[in-house]
């Protein structure tokens, strides 16, 4: 597809005037022919020019954010060092800055997401691609990539008024009861908390995890699931073994990726985590995450300290999340150019 | 020991397209059968009705009866899965599964039916392979190649290995060789004699010297229908329908 | 064994089925409930008074969102001014210029922009625009959301200029068309409804953003046309009100939820029925 484009434009060019001028050709036109080359030369060339600036700044884009991010965070870089992510105090009043909360925040959050969500996105992935009637194959399809359209200050909004509640007054007493004993389920039931952020980030990447899920099971060639259920397979047998397992690598790719996303929310995990900086080992304890801390503080960042801390807090987030999206992206690439060569074997 | 089949009154559609019209054959047991005829008569179709894999296409449709030795495979009680594991089958393209190993190939049907013992499995691989005539090339790196990381005709004789492993009455195959190069195709068809002896083979193939090398007995359809099914000598030297005469002689197809 | 084995595996399919047959249906729930509450507690409070007012004193009941309507308006309007040239060119040169290496280069950054979170998208901006200026504005946020854009559009345009069948770009050049203008009228025109799709796309997708505002265009409690100042943004103000103490304010979070999820349901559909209709139209 990425053909030299000036050599068919040349090519095309020599074409007619090979043939030669035809008897009912004046020669004049030959010349005129030429001029126009000429001048569309020119006109190619910054056109190309355009297009090409156009592409570099995207680049310029991207090294602009690291330069803006490393800069700004310096004067924090430079007070704090590396036991700035491993200091566990956010004190902007004595200015003693340390993003260990925000870290576990961000993990743990983003961790327990993925915990709800995977399961799930694999279950519709497979129930859309194997299991359903046809009929029904796009518009569950739709109906899922619906929620991926939901801004997130909405889903943060609906978060507050009915999620939180919910936990509240249902869920929390019964993890309480049943599975306390885990350690995980005690304290004060606030209601904002690591819980309710971890649900509305698994509810929010479920759209995405399901979605590549899917394009990777259906690029499982039908000979595979044919082979499979030629030895005698059940239907489940035939999925497990003739579809999971050989698009794992690509559905690895996609939960990494919904890891990705729910490492960079900001808004709705801000509205229902309970922006508190501590690490505390239930999850029912308010949290801050990263991007929460950012969302909350920069604006009333009092001293060029503080605004440098957060900043610096931003380039971990950037860092974190540009490291997850390139691994994210190999184990993608690598099914989608894998199966081209499989199927062909 | 193979058995026999016995198909009544067979018919199958895929959607409103009536592929298959009231076939009525009997394929002796512990010998091989080819089906002959032109691309589009319904040959794979039918047999993909005998073993159940035709119901897996959307929309698709089968009436009449298949039996196969004792059991009626679209009976009431029959499971097409029960079935799948008794009636082998192998396809035109080799299909290995490429995330397992050789070893894992043969085995992933006797795992799926409960076989855990180390024991069991090699021996079954073993013998599968053996039967399959590619022990020999490939017994040292049993667990370490993948599947599809063999040749083409090394990749059908590792489906067939896989499908004989799970000990079936009858073996399918379609177009088994049609992919292969003819050093390949020459192994598979030794094969095939081999096999006879123990399993009963049905052969869809679209190359008529290939049915006479191989089968005993030949069934000749056209647009769905079974035109004629005799041995496979008179069907090639003197046969009884003047279509089968045209399509022998290279009239058409 | 094998008799045995066959019941346990045969429950086992079934159970499984049902398994991811309940999975559909408790993704199904959040969706439902989510679209549902914002019917239920938005619509009472959508009138005219909303839609026409800006916000009251903090105390008072009543007033509306229109600032917020009309300032998100005038944001998107910049970023789309930044973000659509940028990202339908980058789309043009990755599909009919790049060269192997660097094209990949390009669309490797490219797919990093995409995956940066939407707030770092934000100090970016604060630092660029917020601080060289020395005050907030609504162009530091159109700046934001424009950047946000780029990725999205360049992508889908690439992918549907490559969609594109050679022969229409051979015939042109045969009939001696430059390339510059096989590019934009024939190409370009070919794949224009796909292009124009990925444009709206990416509109919804940065219409709802919240967090790319905050430390840019800051928000606003009343009318604003200009560019250089803070302005109100609908996301924004949602996330403000429904943050806050009153009532009131809670109120009408909904209402302007509602207002921005029925825009974006509406951009969507006209997506969905301009890539049915003709995203092919003039190939082969």
């Amino acid at each position: 597809m990425l053909k030299q484009m000036n050599g068919p434009l040349l090519k095309t060019k020599a074409q007619p005037n090979s043939a030669g001028p035809s008897p009912e050709e004046p020669a004049a036109l030959v010349p005129r022919r030429k001029f126009e080359h000429k001048s569309s030369r020119f006109a190619d060339a910054t056109f190309r020019y355009l297009m090409l600036a156009c592409a570099l700044s995207v680049l310029a884009i991207v090294v602009l954010i690291v330069r803006e991010l490393i800069l700004s965070s310096a004067l924090a870089r430079h007070a704090f060092g590396f036991k700035f992510f491993v200091t566990q105090v956010w004190d902007p009043v004595s200015g003693d800055f340390g993003a260990l909360p925000f870290i576990y925040g961000t993990l743990v959050s983003s961790l327990l997401a993925l915990i709800l969500a995977v399961p799930l996105s694999i279950g519709v992935a497979t129930f859309t691609t194997e299991l359903c009637p046809q009929r029904l194959r796009s518009l569950l399809s739709y109906v899922v990539e619906l929620l991926a359209t939901i801004p997130s200050v909405i889903y943060g909004l609906w978060g507050m008024y009915v999620l939180v509640p919910f936990l509240r007054q249902y869920v929390q007493p019964f993890l309480a009861k049943y599975f306390g004993w885990t350690g995980l389920f005690g304290g004060y039931q606030f209601g904002y908390s690591m819980l309710a952020a971890g649900i509305i980030l698994a509810i929010m990447i479920i759209p995405i995890v399901t979605s590549i899920t899917r394009e990777v099971m259906s690029a499982v060639p039908t000979a595979q699931r044919e082979g499979v259920l030629a030895i005698g397979a059940t239907r489940w047998e035939m999925i497990r073994v003739g579809v999971l397992r050989n698009a794992r690598t690509g559905i690895m790719g996609a939960i990494i990726l919904g890891l990705g996303r729910a490492l960079g929310e900001t808004i709705a995990v801000t509205m229902l985590i309970g922006n508190r900086p501590e690490i505390a080992k239930s999850l029912f304890a308010p949290g801050y995450t990263l991007a929460s801390v950012i969302a909350n503080e920069f604006s009333e960042a009092s001293d060029d300290l503080y605004l440098s801390a957060l900043v610096e807090i931003g380039l971990a987030l950037f860092l974190i999340t540009l490291l997850v999206n390139i691994v994210a992206q190999l184990m993608v690439w690598s099914i989608t150019r894998g199966s081209a060569q499989r199927a062909t074997a | 020991m193979g058995v026999g089949i016995q198909v009544n009154q067979l018919n199958a559609w895929f959607g409103a397209t009536h592929a298959v019209h009231d076939i009525q054959i009997d394929i002796t047991a512990n010998h091989a059968t080819a089906i002959i005829g032109p691309s589009g008569c319904g040959k794979s179709t039918f047999v993909r009705c005998l073993n159940r894999m035709h119901e897996t296409i959307p929309n698709a449709r089968v009436e009449g009866t298949v039996k196969i030795g004792d059991t009626h495979v679209y009976g009431n009680g029959t499971s097409a899965v029960e079935i799948r594991r008794r009636v082998g089958m192998v396809f035109q393209k080799p299909n290995p599964f490429p995330t397992m190993s050789v070893y894992d190939n043969v085995a992933a049907g006797l795992k799926l039916n409960g076989y855990r013992s180390h024991r069991d499995l090699d021996e079954i691989v073993e013998r599968s392979l053996r039967q399959a005539a590619l022990w020999d090339e490939v017994k040292d790196l049993l667990k370490k190649k993948s599947g599809a990381s063999l040749s083409g005709g090394q990749q059908q004789r590792l489906c067939i290995a896989r499908a004989l492993a799970v000990e079936p009455e009858v073996m399918l195959m379609d177009e088994p060789a049609s992919a292969l190069d003819p050093i390949s195709t020459s192994k598979i068809e030794d094969l095939i004699f081999e096999l006879k002896q123990n399993y009963t083979i049905v052969i869809v193939t679209h190359n008529m010297q290939q049915a006479a090398r191989v089968a005993e007995f030949t069934a000749f359809f056209l647009s769905g229908k079974l035109v004629e099914f005799d041995k496979t000598e008179k069907i090639f030297t003197n046969p009884g329908d003047k279509r089968t005469e045209d399509y022998i002689t290279g009239r058409f197809g | 064994m094998m008799q045995s084995k066959f019941w346990w595996r045969s429950l086992q399919d079934k159970v499984m089925v049902g398994l991811a047959a309940g999975a559909t249906l408790m993704v199904l729930v959040p969706l439902v409930a989510i679209f549902g509450y914002l019917v239920y507690k938005g619509i009472g409070s959508l009138n005219w008074n909303f839609l026409t007012q800006i916000p009251k004193p903090v105390g008072e009941t009543g007033g509306g969102m229109a600032n917020a309507i009309v300032g998100s308006g005038m944001i998107l309007l910049i970023a789309s001014l930044i973000g659509v040239p940028m990202g339908i060119g980058t789309g043009i040169y990755l599909a009919e210029f790049g060269k192997k290496r660097f094209g990949y280069l390009i669309r490797f950054t490219a797919d990093v922009l995409n995956g940066v979170p939407s707030i770092v998208i934000g100090i970016v901006a604060w630092s660029l625009v917020v601080v060289y200026q020395k005050h907030f504005s609504a162009l530091a946020g159109g700046v934001a959301l424009g950047i946000m854009m780029v990725p999205i559009i360049s992508r889908s345009t690439e992918e549907m200029l490559l969609m594109v069948p050679q022969s229409l770009r051979e015939a042109a050049w045969g009939l001696g068309i430059p390339q510059w203008r096989t590019t934009l009228s024939i190409t370009l025109r070919t794949a224009s409804s796909g292009v124009i799709t990925a444009v709206m796309l990416s509109f919804a997708r940065v219409a709802g953003e919240t967090a790319p505002l905050l430390f840019t265009t800051l928000g606003n409690k009343f009318w604003n046309f200009n560019m250089n100042q803070e302005t109100a943004a609908l996301p924004l103000q949602i996330y403000v009100y429904a943050q806050s103490p009153y009532d009131d304010w809670h109120r009408q979070a909904w209402a302007g939820a509602l207002i921005l999820i029925i825009l974006i349901v509406i951009s969507m559909s006209l997506v969905r029925m301009a890539a049915s209709r003709g995203v092919f139209k003039g190939g082969n």
